[in-house]
């Protein structure tokens, strides 16, 4: 594909058997909607917004060690803001503070390692969640408060790592719009592993036309009829990732079992922090009871994660769950399939 | 006079007089400027347009521009959206106890500055100040008197389908500049505040167009609202072409690292224009002559579908709705 006008056109007139592509990384999502490229793409190819949004994906159960951890602990929470709004079993963070408790929006999990600094008295927790990309920061925030002796500081951790849901999601895809962020950091190998294992997939950037060559190529390998991977964003993309990452993280933390809301546990598919960092490890400093929340909602954000219907298919979208007043996690963050579709209109 | 403003400089008494005497007249004065109750001036010929605006911006004073140049070209700006042309203002200054005098003269310096630039004059005035802990710093509220010509009828209900629409200048600089200066989010740049008076403009479009349909200020919630009102307010749709739309490479790049939508931060010197098509190419022409509007561009057009949604077309050439304005996205921007 030379030009964008070519990968577009191509793209417009594909008739080719049906194609699916999923992409799990929230920005795409948001890009895509917000580029409107899912009405430039032919009706044979279809588009899915997987697991990519780490809040979308953070189980109920995390919302509520966060609301235990601030009501019953009177722990400080800091986080990202689209957190506060997430709904937990009984409430979201949002609740919790209208009863009371101390929860800070923070832009960097340095923020929340400056409060717990500038505030001795208090009792910080920073809430870690999302994918390879942002983890290295939040173990970063460890170091520096070890280094800083803080003992009022730890994390409660979320963190999530792609090649497990690579291989769950696999089979509700022809192939996969790989995160380019995440393998900035985590290199390509595991998509080459991935493609030997007969999953296919193109890493992609992030601006309208790195996302629009991206497509073209995955739909024109598609076509060969052959498992296949591109890299489509060498630009920031490198083989070898960041080494020095990968390995900042390998320190602190190890894999674990993780659950995925709407989706399930997907084994190894979780970071924790490792037994001898235990003290900043906010489940293990405050012992955190093993909550098994029980909740029914008519909310499909699990099925609209895995691609088995588009969010304006669920019941609750746009009637009683807006951006306003979200149900399911996937309407609360920008990042979220339902919120992209709600706002940019995907059904225009 | 003291350094600081105390309680008595809004008593009434003889540290009121010597605030008027030694630092508004001085600034502010004009032949209509009273030390009465009242101001009389001639009555303008033609009809009127009055507005009111309140100003609480923090911080008061920011890259472009202060609190008082804001609280001028918020009312000369808002009657220039109605066609008229400001004549008199009246402001009234809430101020805290022992906010600088040094201070409150910068800020009665830009207000004097602003109205020589837009041809206007402060005829009454009022200042009360407020305890320590009461009021933020300083509060600013102007009401203004334009007169409008005949034949010129503008009003947000009057876009028609196939009108052009016109900016008059980059959008997003006041709300990005107002963000940075809070420094919250540890980005360094330097975005400068649209904040100008834009009359003059006005006067050069409605020149060349006397038909045009709509004007409106971009202030709060920015050039996005503004078309989600006009939609609303005209019962039409909206087309606009993002590649079209100005903004400086400043403002994008802050707003790219922040995911703002540039199309909805507050503007404080760039306006809407929607016209009859025919007439497009000339207001962006005589725009472009005028000192805050160098930028102007046509960013889209008025359509019959769609009604009450106004629709994108990308850089790549797909279609989406501009989201709906949302929440407050920055308390006291104005």
């Amino acid at each position: 594909m030379s030009t964008i006008e070519e990968a577009r056109s191509y793209l417009e007139n594909y008739d080719g058997p049906d194609f699916r592509i999923m992409e799990v990384c929230g920005t795409h999502t948001h890009e895509i909607f917000r580029q409107g490229i899912r009405r430039i793409l032919s009706p044979k190819i279809n588009l899915i917004s997987g697991p990519g949004c780490p809040v979308c994906v953070t189980p109920v159960s995390f919302i509520d060690e966060a609301v235990f951890l601030a009501l019953e602990k009177g722990c400080t929470i800091t986080t990202f803001g689209d957190l506060v709004r997430v709904p937990g079993s009984k409430m979201s963070l949002a609740g919790a503070r209208a009863k009371g408790a101390k929860i800070k929006v923070v832009y960097a999990p340095f923020d929340a390692v400056k409060i717990a600094q500038e505030n001795p008295e208090e009792q910080v927790v920073f809430l870690s969640v999302g994918f390879e990309t942002t983890t290295p920061s939040d173990v970063i925030a460890v170091k520096k408060a070890m280094n800083a002796g803080l003992k009022n500081f730890s994390i409660l951790t979320a963190n999530k790592t792609m090649p497990g849901a690579y291989e769950a999601m696999g089979k509700s895809c022809d192939a996969f719009l790989y995160p380019g962020h995440v393998h900035a950091i985590t290199g390509t190998q595991i998509c080459k592993d991935m493609c030997d294992k007969g999953v296919s997939g193109v890493i992609a950037g992030f601006t309208g036309s790195e996302l629009l060559t991206a497509l073209a190529v995955a739909v024109k390998k598609f076509g060969e009829g052959k498992p296949f991977f591109v890299n489509c964003y060498p630009r920031v993309v490198k083989d070898e990732g960041s080494p020095a990452a990968v390995a900042m993280v390998e320190r602190f933390m190890e894999p674990c079992d993780a659950e995925w809301r709407g989706i399930g546990t997907i084994p190894m598919s979780g970071m924790q922090l490792r037994d001898e960092y235990a003290e900043f490890d906010a489940r293990k400093k405050y012992s955190v009871p093993d909550l098994k929340p029980e909740y029914k909602t008519a909310c499909r954000c699990g099925d609209v994660l895995q691609g088995k219907i588009t969010p304006n298919q669920c019941p609750l979208f746009g009637k009683a769950c807006n951006p306003d007043h979200p149900v399911g996690a996937c309407m609360v963050s920008d990042e979220g399939a339902c919120s992209a579709f709600y706002m940019y209109g995907g059904d225009l | 006079m003291s350094d600081v403003i105390t309680l008595a400089h809004g008593s009434g008494g003889r540290k009121t007089s010597e605030l008027i005497a030694e630092l508004f007249k001085k600034n502010l004065g004009n032949e209509y400027f009273t030390a009465d109750d009242a101001a009389v001036m001639p009555k303008p010929e033609g009809r009127i347009a009055m507005s009111t605006d309140g100003f609480i911006v923090s911080p008061w004073e920011f890259n472009g521009g202060n609190i008082g140049k804001l609280s001028i070209c918020g009312t000369v700006n808002d009657l220039s959206c109605m066609g008229a042309k400001p004549l008199y203002l009246t402001c009234s200054y809430i101020v805290e106890e022992g906010f600088p005098v040094e201070d409150l003269e910068k800020i009665a310096q830009a207000m004097g500055e602003t109205c020589r630039k837009a041809g206007v004059k402060i005829v009454a005035g009022d200042t009360k100040v407020a305890g320590k802990g009461q009021v933020d710093k300083v509060f600013i509220t102007t009401a203004g008197v334009g007169v409008i010509a005949d034949g010129v009828n503008l009003s947000g209900a009057n876009a028609k389908p196939g009108d052009k629409i016109i900016v008059t200048g980059d959008v997003g600089r006041h709300g990005t500049c107002i963000l940075l200066a809070r420094d919250e989010y540890g980005i360094e740049a330097d975005v400068k505040s649209d904040c100008a008076p834009l009359w003059d403009a006005v006067e050069a479009v409605l020149a060349v167009c006397p038909e045009m349909h709509v004007i409106r200020d971009a202030t709060r919630g920015g050039v996005g609202t503004v078309l989600y009102e006009i939609c609303d307010q005209s019962g039409v749709g909206i087309d606009i072409n993002s590649e079209a739309v100005p903004v400086a490479p400043e403002v994008r790049g802050v707003t790219g690292m922040l995911g703002l939508e540039p199309l909805y931060l507050a503007c404080e010197g760039t306006m809407v224009m929607f016209c009859p098509a025919e007439y497009a190419d000339k207001v962006v022409e005589a725009l472009k002559q005028t000192e805050h509007a160098k930028g102007a561009a046509v960013i889209g057009e008025v359509t019959a579908e769609n009604k009450g949604r106004v629709v994108m077309t990308t850089s790549i050439g797909g279609k989406t709705y501009l989201p709906q304005p949302g929440n407050e996205l920055l308390p006291r921007i104005c």
